[in-house]
C-alpha cells in the first residue's frame, strides 16, 4: 500500500546540519558582522596602536583627561548605586504588590530605553535649572542640579533605571513561594524571610542590573551634555572629551580615549557575561 | 529486505551515542527500539530519519544507501515525541503540509485529509488549532500528518510519553491496528517495555548505544542473549552462586537471575517432588490484584515468587518448599536459561 | 548593553497575610517607588509637551513645518528606512543560523553580536571617522573619488547601523532558542525545502518578537544622538536628523521649537512602548 517515492540525488559528501540554510545564514551573519562591527572597531585599536606607549601616557596621564574620566567613572557609579536601590524598590513594588496602575507603570519604565537620549537631555536640564520645576526649589537651599555633577547624575539614573528593573523582575517573578511558606512555617518574621531567603537569591541579579547600568551610563553622552555644562576638570565627561579632541582634529587623542574606554567596556561585558552565565540565564547548548 | 543497517555509529563530542548497531527489517512489520533512556535509541530512530548525521555506517532502503540524503528525500513520516504540531496552523493544514510539499491538486489534498481525519477519529476537529485539542488529539494530527504523503517508512519517537496512563492504553490499542491495517514499516521509540511487548512485532533492545537482542517478544522473555536484556525485561531476582540452589549444581557457579514465574511454591502437601524443593520461611505476602507477591527467605537468599489466587493463602511465618523451574546464568558477556535438573525426581516415593 | 529579553509582565499574586508585609509597609513601598518613577521618569516626559506647547499650538505646528526641521524629519526618516530593514535581515539571518543548528563558538558570537550596545554612541562615531574621515584610512581615496561619508548622509547611515545592529537579533535568539527545532524537523521530514519551513513554519512563530525588534531598532534608529553627533557635522537642512535639530535649536536658545520637534520623538518611544504592550500581551494569550 505504502507508494515506493523516487529517491532523490545522493549529496557527494556528508552534511553535518539536517536542516537547511547553515551556510547562507552563517556566511552572512559573519559577513556583516565583520563589516559593520569588528573592522570598524579595529580601527581604533589599530589606531591607539600605532601610537608609542610613550605618547599614549602623555595622552593619558593629561590633567583634563583624568579629570573626564574620574568624572565619568564616579558619576557612573552613583547613578548606577542609586538605581540599585531603587530599581530593586521599584521591581519589588510592581512584581508583588497590586495597586491600580500597575501595568501601566511597568511598561513606562521602558522609557529611558526608547526615548532618544537627546530629548532625556534636554528635558531634564529644562526640570532641573534654576527656575525649573524642580531646580527652583533646590536652588534656594544651595544645591545646584544643573550645571554639576549632579546633575550628570540625575541624567545617568534615568538611563540606567531599566536595567535594574528588568534584570530584578524575571527573578522575581521566579521566586518559589514554597520558600517563604517554610520559612514562615518555622516561625521566620516577615523580615527575617526577606533578609535570609529572599535577598540572597536577589543579590546576583542585582549586581548583574548594576554592571549593566553602570557600563551604559560610562559610555552615555547625549542626556548628559545637556545637563552638565561641559565644564573642563568639573563636569566634562570622557565622551565628551573625545568629541572634542575629534572636533580639533587631534585624532590620536581621541582614539587613546576611546581604546581605553573600550578596555574598560569589554572588561565589564566579560564580567557581566560570567555573572549571567553563572545564573545561567544565557547558556546556550550545543 | 526492506530497511537494512550496517555498523550504524554515532559519537557526540568525545562519547559514542550509538555503536556498530547492525539491523534488518522487512516490509511491513512494527519494531519496538525498547531501552533505558539515553541509551540511544533516538538517536538511531533520527539517523533514520536523516535528522542526525551518522558518524560511520551505512543505511538502505530498499537497497539504496541513504545515510546521506537528507530528511525530505527519504521518503519517511516522523511522529515526535512532543508532537511539534505547527501551531499557527489548523489541523487540517497541518495534515495537508506533507501533501501541500508535493504540490498535489487541491481537491485531492482536500480530500485526503478528510480520509485521514475520519481514519483518526477526528472528524469534525480540522478547524482547530493545536492548543485547543487534548493530548491524545494532538498525538492523533502527528499521526495523520506523518502518514498523509504515504511514506514508505514510518517512525516514532516515543509517541505516548507525554500522554496519561489511561489515554495511553487505548491510544497504543489503536495505533497497532491501524498500523497493521495500513501496512506501512514502522519503527517506534520507547522506554516502556510493556508497551514494547504489546505493540510490537518484533523489539530491538537497545543499551548503551548496542543492540543487546532482536527478537519477538517472546524470544526475547523466554531466551535472553545478555544479562542486560533478561534483567530489563519482566521481573527478576538476582542470585550470586546458582550451583547453591537445589537441580542447579552441575549448572556451574555463576550469577542467575530468576523470574518470579518460575518459582512455584508448596506448602507442606502440594507436590511430592520433594528433593528438587529448596526449603523456605514465607516473611511477607502482598496482593497484587491477579496473585499474590510472596516474599520468601531460604537459605541466604531472599526470593520474590508468585502464588496462584486459586492455592491456599500463604502467611509470614509458614513453611514452604520452592521449585526454581529455571534460570537465567550469566557471566559478563552472555547468558543463558538453565532448567532444574531435579525436576524428574529421581526417587519418586510411591504410597 | 543586554536588557534581558522579559517574558509578559506576571499577574502578581495576591499573597495571603502571612506571605506579605503588612498594609501600611505596603502602601509606603509602593508611593516611595511611584514617587521615584514619577520625578524620574514622568517629569521628563510631561515637560517636554509642556514646553512645547508654552507659546501655544500654533507656534509648535509652525515650529514643525519649518524648513529645517522638515529635512531634518526627512532625514531621519531616510536613515532609518535603511538603517532597519538591514538589521532585520541580518537579525534573522544570524538568529537561524545560531538557534538551529550546532557549532562551536556559538557564545563568542553572541557576545561579538551585543558589542556595538556596549560600545558609547561617542566611540561608534569615532570609530567612523577613523575609517571614513579626512584623515583616515579611506580618506584619500574617497577624496579622489569625490565621495563623502563623514559629515554626509553615507556616514549618518552607517554609524546608525552599527548602533542599532543588536536589536533584531537579541529579540529573535531567545525566543527562537526556547522554540526548538522540532516544527522545523517535522517540516523537513514531511519534505519541506528551506524557504518554505522558514516562510511557513518559523516565521509565523516569531512575527510578534519580530515586530518588536523592528520597532526598537526603528526607535534607535531615529532617536539616536551621540554616535550620528560625531558623524554629521551638523550642517543645517543637509546632514541634520531630528535629535541634533532638536540639540541645534536648544543651544539657540529656542526653547519652545526645540521641544516642539522633541516632542515628535517622545511620541515615537510612546508609540514603541504601546507596540512592546501589544506584543507582550498577544504573547499572553497563546
Amino acid at each position: 500500500m505504502s507508494r515506493v517515492r523516487p529517491f532523490g540525488r545522493l549529496r557527494p559528501r556528508s552534511r553535518t546540519h539536517v536542516l537547511p540554510g547553515f551556510g547562507l545564514t552563517m556566511g552572512f551573519t559573519v559577513l556583516y558582522l565583520s563589516l559593520i562591527v569588528l573592522i570598524p572597531l579595529s580601527a581604533v585599536f589599530l589606531k591607539a596602536a600605532s601610537l608609542s606607549a610613550g605618547e599614549l601616557w602623555q595622552i593619558l596621564s593629561h590633567r583634563r583627561v583624568l579629570a573626564s574620566l574620574e568624572v565619568t567613572f564616579y558619576t557612573s557609579f552613583a547613578a548606577a548605586l542609586l538605581n540599585a536601590v531603587f530599581g530593586f524598590l521599584v521591581a519589588w513594588v510592581l512584581v508583588r504588590y497590586r495597586f491600580p496602575g500597575r501595568r501601566l507603570v511597568d511598561g513606562l519604565i521602558d522609557i529611558p530605553f526608547a526615548l532618544p537620549t537627546a530629548v532625556a537631555g534636554i528635558a531634564l536640564t529644562t526640570i532641573y535649572s534654576e527656575n525649573g520645576w524642580i531646580g527652583r526649589y533646590l536652588a534656594p537651599l544651595g544645591i545646584k542640579t544643573a550645571f554639576s555633577p549632579l546633575g550628570i547624575i540625575i541624567a545617568l539614573t534615568f538611563i540606567g533605571l531599566p536595567f535594574v528593573v528588568r534584570t530584578l523582575q524575571p527573578v522575581l517573578e521566579e521566586l518559589e513561594k514554597e520558600l517563604e511558606e517554610a520559612a514562615a512555617s518555622l516561625g521566620a518574621t516577615r523580615w527575617t524571610i526577606f533578609r535570609r531567603v529572599l535577598l540572597p537569591e536577589l543579590i546576583p541579579p542585582l549586581l548583574t542590573g548594576f554592571a549593566l547600568a553602570f557600563a551604559r551610563s560610562l559610555g552615555e553622552y547625549g542626556s548628559v551634555v545637556f545637563i552638565s555644562g561641559n565644564m573642563p576638570m568639573k563636569t566634562e565627561i570622557a565622551p565628551l572629551l573625545i568629541m572634542t579632541k575629534l572636533e580639533q582634529f587631534d585624532y590620536a587623542g581621541a582614539t587613546a580615549i576611546a581604546g581605553l574606554m573600550l578596555l574598560l567596556s569589554f572588561l565589564l561585558i566579560l564580567t557581566i557575561n560570567l555573572l549571567q552565565w553563572r545564573t545561567s540565564r544565557r547558556m546556550l547548548p550545543r | 529486505m526492506h530497511i537494512h543497517v550496517k555498523d550504524l555509529t554515532k559519537r557526540f563530542g568525545g562519547e559514542d551515542a550509538v555503536t556498530g548497531v547492525t539491523f534488518a527489517i522487512e516490509e511491513g512489520k512494527l519494531i519496538g527500539l525498547l531501552g533505558p533512556s539515553g541509551g540511544g535509541k533516538t538517536t538511531i530512530l533520527r539517523m533514520l530519519a536523516g535528522l542526525e548525521q551518522p558518524t560511520s555506517g551505512e543505511i538502505y532502503f530498499h537497497g539504496q544507501r541513504v545515510e546521506n540524503l537528507l530528511p525530505q528525500k527519504r521518503g519517511i513520516g516522523f511522529v515526535f515525541q512532543n508532537y511539534a504540531l505547527f501551531r499557527h496552523m489548523t489541523v487540517a493544514n497541518n495534515i495537508a503540509f506533507g501533501l501541500d510539499v508535493q504540490k498535489r491538486p487541491r481537491k485531492e489534498t482536500k480530500e485526503r485529509v478528510h480520509e485521514l481525519l475520519a481514519l483518526t477519529g477526528l472528524s469534525g476537529l480540522g478547524e482547530r488549532y493545536p492548543h485547543q485539542l487534548s493530548g491524545g488529539q494532538k498525538q492523533r494530527v502527528a499521526f495523520a500528518r506523518a502518514i498523509a504523503p504515504e511514506p514508505q517508512l514510518l517512525l516514532l519517537d516515543e509517541p505516548f510519553a507525554a500522554i496519561d496512563a489511561k489515554v495511553r492504553k487505548e491510544l497504543r490499542t489503536w495505533l497497532r491496528e491501524l498500523i497493521n491495517r495500513l501496512g506501512i514499516t514502522t519503527i517506534f521509540v520507547t522506554h516502556d517495555q510493556e508497551e514494547a511487548v504489546e505493540v510490537a512485532d518484533e523489539i530491538m533492545v537497545i543499551h548503551k548505544g548496542r543492540l543487546e537482542q532482536k527478537g519477538t517478544p517472546w524470544d526475547i522473555y523466554k531466551e535472553p542473549q545478555t544479562p542486560f536484556v533478561a534483567a530489563f525485561i519482566g521481573e527478576s531476582n538476582l542470585v550470586e552462586d546458582c550451583s547453591r540452589l537445589k537441580g542447579f549444581e552441575r549448572a556451574g557457579g555463576a550469577k542467575a537471575m530468576i523470574r518470579p514465574e518460575f518459582i512455584e511454591l508448596f506448602k507442606f502437601g502440594e507436590t511430592s517432588l520433594l528433593s528438587a524443593l529448596e526449603q523456605g520461611v514465607v516473611r511477607s505476602v502482598f496482593f497484587r490484584g491477579t496473585n499474590w507477591e510472596v516474599e520468601v527467605e531460604t537459605g541466604a537468599h531472599r526470593l520474590l515468587a508468585y502464588r496462584s489466587l486459586e492455592k491456599e493463602t500463604l502467611q509470614a511465618g509458614d513453611e514452604v518448599g520452592l521449585l526454581i523451574h529455571r534460570l537465567y546464568r550469566f557471566d559478563d558477556r552472555s547468558g543463558s536459561m538453565v532448567e532444574n535438573t531435579g525436576k524428574t525426581d529421581p526417587m519418586p516415593i510411591f504410597i | 548593553m543586554a536588557v534581558p529579553a522579559r517574558a509578559p509582565a506576571a499577574v502578581s499574586r495576591t499573597s495571603p497575610r502571612h506571605l506579605s508585609e503588612p498594609a501600611w509597609i505596603r502602601a509606603v513601598l509602593i508611593a516611595l517607588a511611584l514617587l521615584f518613577l514619577t520625578l524620574v521618569l514622568l517629569l521628563p516626559l510631561v515637560t517636554v509637551f509642556a514646553e512645547a506647547f508654552k507659546r501655544g499650538a500654533e507656534l509648535y505646528f509652525a515650529s514643525l513645518r519649518e524648513k529645517n526641521a522638515l529635512s531634518a524629519i526627512r532625514l531621519t526618516l531616510l536613515v532609518a528606512a535603511i538603517a532597519v530593514p538591514l538589521n532585520l535581515v541580518f537579525g534573522v539571518a544570524a538568529a537561524w543560523a545560531i538557534t538551529k543548528f550546532r557549532f562551536r563558538g556559538k557564545n563568542l558570537l553572541l557576545t561579538l553580536i551585543d558589542l556595538p550596545f556596549s560600545v558609547s554612541p561617542v566611540i561608534a562615531g569615532l570609530v567612523f571617522v577613523l575609517i571614513f574621515g579626512s584623515k583616515g584610512w579611506l580618506g584619500p581615496f574617497l577624496a579622489d573619488q569625490g565621495l563623502k561619508v563623514i559629515f554626509a548622509v553615507p556616514g549618518i547611515v552607517l554609524t546608525t547601523v552599527f548602533v542599532t545592529f543588536p536589536f533584531v537579533a537579541r529579540e529573535l535568539i531567545p525566543l527562537m532558542q526556547a522554540q526548538g527545532s522540532a516544527e522545523e524537523e517535522a517540516a523537513a521530514s514531511l519534505g519541506a525545502g528551506g524557504w518554505r519551513i522558514f516562510w511557513k513554519v518559523t516565521l509565523p512563530n516569531i512575527k510578534w518578537a519580530l515586530l518588536y525588534g523592528v520597532i526598537l531598532c526603528n526607535a534607535r534608529a531615529m532617536g539616536e544622538f551621540g554616535a550620528v553627533s560625531v558623524v554629521s557635522g551638523h550642517i543645517r537642512g543637509k546632514t541634520n536628523t531630528l535629535p541634533l535639530h532638536v540639540e541645534i535649536l536648544y543651544n539657540e536658545y529656542n526653547f519652545s521649537a526645540a521641544f516642539a520637534c522633541a516632542s515628535l520623538l517622545v511620541l515615537l518611544a510612546l508609540a514603541t512602548l504601546g507596540v512592546k504592550g501589544l506584543v507582550e500581551w498577544k504573547h499572553g494569550k497563546r
